[in-house]
C-alpha cells in the first residue's frame, strides 16, 4: 500500500467536491445513527421506568412491549434500506466524481 | 436473586456456557432439580434452591420430568459426520487456492457482497443466539425478545460507522487502519494486543461453551469435545484460511436459517399461522403460569393476577433498568469493534459490497432473531419451562427439544432426525465461530505484531503465510488448554467483558481515527489501554464476580427458611432436605471467603460496565490526544479521510 509518489493529501482534502461529499455524508450518518440510538435506548428505558405502559394490551394478548420490540426490528431494517438507497443514489455517484477529479489531477 | 438471575442470562445468552453440566450429566446420574456441583460454582445454588422450594409442591404432583433429551445416537452421529465431511471438503478445496497472505486473511478480497452477508450472519449467529435466546424466551418470556434487540441493533453502528470506512481504509486488521493515522509501532503493537485480548475472552467463552454443549448434545466427555473442536478448528484455519472459514460460515448460516424457519413454520402451523392464537395459547398454558408464579415468588396464587399475561410482559429477567441500558450500550457499540466481525469487511472487493453484505446480514439476522423468540415461546408452550430447566438450567436445550417435538416427538424418526439436525447445526455454528476468532487472533499476531512491528513489514509472502499459520496453530492449542482449564470456571463474564472492552476501547479509537482530525498516536494508545483496563477493572469489582459472602448470606436464608419450616413440624420433602444440606455446606464454605480482588461486596452496582467505561474510554482517547499531540499525524488525517470516504487507492490494497 506504499504510495509510489507522495500525494498532496491536504490539497486533495480541500477539493470542493470532496468537502461536499464528506460534510453531507457525516451529517447524514450522524443523524441516522442518533435517531436509531434514541429509539434503541427507549426500549430498555420504557421497560425499566414505564412498565405499566409496556403492559398495555394492543391486540389480544400482545402488548406494547411486544410491538415495541417488533418496531425496533422494523426500524433497524428501515435504517439499512434508507442508507442503502441514499448511498446508491447520492453518495456513490458523488464519490465517483471525486475519484474522477483526483485522477484528472494526477494526469494533469 | 435478581443478580443471580442476570448472571444466568449472560451465561446462556452469549454462549451455552457453564450451566450445561449439572442436570444432564453425561453419566445420566439421577440429578436432582437442585444442582449439586454446578460448573458455575456455588453462586448458582441459592438461585436454584428457592424456586425449587416453591415449586416442590407442584413438582410432586406432576409426573417426574425427564432429565435428559433422548437422542438417537446413530442418527445424531451420522449428522455430525456429514457436517464434518462437508466442511472438510470445503477446507480441502480452499486450501488449494490459499497461497498468499491476502488469500489467507481476506480470501483475496474475492468474496461477493451476498456471500459475505451470509457469512456475517453466520459469524454473528453463534450457538448463543440460537440456543441461548430461545432458552431465555422459553424461561422468561418477553424479556427474551427484548434481549434479542440489542445484538441486532448493533448492526446499525456496524453499517453506518464501521463497514465502508474499514473496507476503504483497511487491509486485514484494525492495526492497518490505525497505522494510517500514525506510523508509530507502539500503535500497531497496542492494536494487536487489544485484538488478542478481546478475541481471547470471546474465544474462551466459546470453547468452554462448545465443550459443555457437546457434552449436552452428544454425551461425549467435556475434555474430549474441547480437544475435538479445537483440533478441527486448527485444521480448518491453518489449511483453509479465510476462504474456508467464510464458506463454513455461509453453509452454517444457511443451515441455521433453514432449521429456524422449519421449526417456526411447523409451530405456527398448529395455530393456522395466527400469532394471536399462538400467544394466547402460550399465556393460557398452566405450566407457563405456574412457572411465572415461581419466578415472582408468589407462594400461593394471587387472585386476579394473570400469570400467563405476565409471561408476555417484560421484567421477569431484566430487572435493573440501568443494567439493561448498560448492556444495550455494550452490544450497540461493542459488536462494531469485534476483530472477527471487522475482518469480514476485508474479504469483499469494495465499499459497495461491504454495505450490501451488512444489509443482507441484517435481514437474515433480524428474521432469525424474531423466529428464535417464537421458537422460545413455542418451547415454553409445548415443552414447558419446567421441563426445559430440568434438562438444562440455562435453557440451552429449548430449541433442540422443540425441534424434536415438532418433528414428531421423541422416539419417532422425524423427531429424532430433526433433533439430530438441529444439534448438528449447533455444532457447525461453534466450529464456524471459533474458526473466525482464531483467524482474527492470528491476523493480529502474525500480520500486525510479527510482520509490521518486529520486521518493519519487510518479510516475503511465504514467510508471512508460514508465520500466520504457525500463530493460528499456537492460538488454537492455547485455546484448547485454556478451555480445559476453565471447565469449572464461570466464564460467562468473559464474554460480557469482551463486548464491554471493545465498546470502551476499540470503538472510541476507531471512531476518532476515522472522523477526528486532531486524533493521534497518543490518543490511540491511551484510548485502547485505558478504555480496556478500566472496563476490565470495573468488571472485577462488579457483581459479575463471585462474592462468597453474598453466597453465604443467600445460603443462610435458605437454611433459615427450611429450618423454620422443619421446626414448625412440617416434614421436609427429600428435595428440600437436599437443598438444606447443600445450603449449609455452601454457608460454611463461603462465609469467610472474599472475591477475586478481596472484596466482600461489589463496588460497582451493575453487571455490565459499559455505561461507565464507554465514556471513560472516550475521555481517555481525547485526553491522550491533547497530551501527546503531534502535528505530523494531524496531517496524515487527510489521507485517511480521503481513503475512507472514497475508497481511493483501494486497488493498491487488493493487489498490493
Amino acid at each position: 500500500m506504499t504510495e509510489k509518489k507522495q500525494k498532496d493529501w491536504a490539497a486533495l482534502a480541500k477539493m470542493p467536491k470532496f468537502v461536499e461529499l464528506h460534510s453531507k455524508k457525516k451529517a447524514f450518518l450522524l443523524t441516522l445513527w442518533c435517531l436509531g440510538s434514541i429509539m434503541f435506548y427507549l426500549l430498555p428505558i420504557c421497560a425499566g421506568y414505564a412498565p405499566d405502559f409496556m403492559k398495555v394490551k394492543v391486540f389480544g394478548r400482545l402488548n406494547v412491549c411486544y410491538f415495541f420490540c417488533l418496531i425496533e426490528f422494523a426500524m433497524t431494517w428501515a435504517i439499512a434500506l434508507y442508507y442503502t438507497h441514499k448511498s446508491n443514489t447520492y453518495f456513490d455517484p458523488l464519490t465517483r466524481e471525486v475519484l474522477a477529479e483526483i485522477a484528472r489531477g494526477e494526469h494533469a | 436473586m435478581k443478580r443471580l438471575l442476570i448472571l444466568l442470562i449472560f451465561s446462556l445468552a452469549i454462549c451455552p456456557l457453564a450451566y450445561a453440566a449439572p442436570a444432564t450429566d453425561v453419566a445420566g446420574k439421577p440429578a436432582s432439580t437442585v444442582p449439586s456441583t454446578t460448573a458455575a460454582g456455588p453462586s448458582q445454588a441459592p438461585a436454584a434452591v428457592s424456586p425449587a422450594v416453591q415449586n416442590a409442591a407442584s413438582a410432586q404432583v406432576q409426573a417426574p420430568l425427564a432429565k435428559e433429551v433422548k437422542t438417537n445416537k446413530t442418527i445424531t452421529m451420522s449428522m455430525f459426520m456429514v457436517i464434518i465431511f462437508f466442511t472438510g471438503m470445503i477446507v480441502v478445496r480452499a486450501a488449494k487456492s490459499t497461497k498468499t497472505t491476502a488469500d489467507y486473511y481476506a480470501a483475496g478480497g474475492g468474496i461477493s457482497g451476498l456471500q459475505n452477508g451470509w457469512a456475517i450472519a453466520g459469524d454473528y449467529l453463534s450457538a448463543a443466539t440460537f440456543l441461548g435466546i430461545a432458552g431465555i424466551t422459553s424461561m422468561f418470556g418477553a424479556d427474551g425478545f427484548m434481549y434479542a434487540v440489542g445484538p441486532f441493533f448493533s448492526f446499525v453502528t456496524i453499517l453506518l460507522v464501521i463497514a465502508e470506512p474499514c473496507r476503504n481504509a483497511g487491509k486485514y486488521t484494525l492495526g492497518d487502519i490505525l497505522s494510517l493515522r500514525s506510523t508509530s509501532k507502539v500503535v500497531r503493537g497496542t492494536a494487536a494486543l487489544s485484538a488478542v485480548v478481546v478475541s481471547t475472552f470471546y474465544l474462551l467463552g466459546q470453547m468452554v461453551g462448545a465443550g459443555k454443549l457437546m457434552q449436552l448434545l452428544l454425551g461425549i466427555p467435556y475434555n474430549v469435545s474441547v480437544i475435538g473442536v479445537g483440533v478441527l478448528m486448527i485444521l480448518y484455519v491453518t489449511f483453509g484460511g479465510m476462504k474456508a472459514t467464510t464458506w463454513v460460515q455461509i453453509i452454517k448460516a444457511f443451515l441455521l436459517m433453514m432449521s429456524g424457519t422449519t421449526i417456526t413454520v411447523l409451530l405456527l402451523w398448529k395455530f393456522g399461522f395466527n400469532l394471536f392464537d399462538f400467544y394466547d395459547a402460550v399465556a393460557s398454558s398452566p405450566s407457563v403460569q405456574n412457572h411465572v408464579r415461581g419466578l415472582l415468588k408468589h407462594a400461593t396464587p394471587v387472585s386476579g393476577f394473570d400469570y400467563g399475561q405476565r409471561f408476555l410482559e417484560p421484567g421477569l429477567l431484566l430487572k435493573d433498568p440501568l443494567d439493561q441500558i448498560s448492556l444495550g450500550m455494550a452490544f450497540a457499540l461493542g459488536a462494531a469493534g469485534l476483530p472477527h466481525i471487522m475482518m469480514r469487511f476485508f474479504t469483499v472487493p469494495n465499499a459497495q459490497a461491504a454495505r450490501k453484505s451488512v444489509v443482507i446480514s441484517m435481514v437474515l439476522i433480524g428474521a432469525f432473531m424474531i423466529m428464535v423468540t417464537i421458537i422460545g415461546f413455542g418451547a415454553a408452550l409445548f415443552i414447558s419451562p419446567q421441563q426445559i430447566t430440568a434438562v438444562d438450567k440455562g435453557g440451552n436445550m429449548a430449541a433442540p427439544m422443540i425441534a424434536q417435538y415438532v418433528g414428531g416427538g421423541a422416539g419417532s424418526i422425524g423427531g429424532d432426525m430433526f433433533l439430530a439436525f438441529v444439534c448438528a447445526v449447533a455444532f457447525s455454528t461453534i466450529i464456524a465461530v471459533v474458526s473466525g476468532l482464531i483467524l482474527a487472533v492470528s491476523a493480529a499476531v502474525a500480520h500486525d505484531f510479527y510482520v509490521n512491528v518486529l520486521k518493519d513489514g519487510k518479510t516475503d509472502q511465504n514467510k508471512q503465510l508460514k508465520i500466520a499459520k504457525i500463530s493460528a496453530f499456537v492460538i488454537g492449542a492455547v485455546a484448547i488448554v485454556l478451555g480445559i482449564a476453565c471447565e469449572k470456571q464461570n466464564v460467562a463474564h468473559l464474554v460480557v467483558l469482551a463486548f464491554a472492552v471493545v465498546a470502551s476501547s476499540n470503538f472510541p479509537v476507531i471512531l476518532f481515527a476515522l472522523f477526528w482530525k486532531r486524533f493521534n498516536a497518543g490518543g490511540i494508545v491511551t484510548g485502547l489501554t485505558v478504555g480496556a483496563l478500566f472496563a476490565i477493572g470495573v468488571v472485577v469489582v462488579s457483581p459479575t464476580m463471585t462474592y462468597p459472602k453474598k453466597i453465604a448470606a443467600d445460603a443462610k436464608k435458605v437454611v433459615d427458611l427450611l429450618e423454620t419450616k422443619q421446626a414448625s413440624g412440617v416434614a421436609l420433602a427429600e428435595k428440600d432436605l437436599k437443598a438444606l444440606e447443600k445450603a449449609r455446606a455452601d454457608y460454611v464454605k463461603n462465609k469467610d471467603g472474599k472475591s477475586l480482588v478481596g472484596l466482600d461486596a461489589p463496588l460497582f452496582p451493575l453487571k455490565n460496565p459499559a455505561i461507565l467505561s464507554v465514556p471513560v474510554g472516550f475521555l481517555a482517547a481525547i485526553a491522550g490526544t491533547f497530551l501527546f499531540g503531534s502535528r505530523r499525524e494531524e496531517e496524515m488525517f487527510d489521507e485517511l479521510y480521503i481513503r475512507q470516504n472514497t475508497g481511493y487507492g483501494i486497488a493498491d490494497a487488493t493487489d498490493h
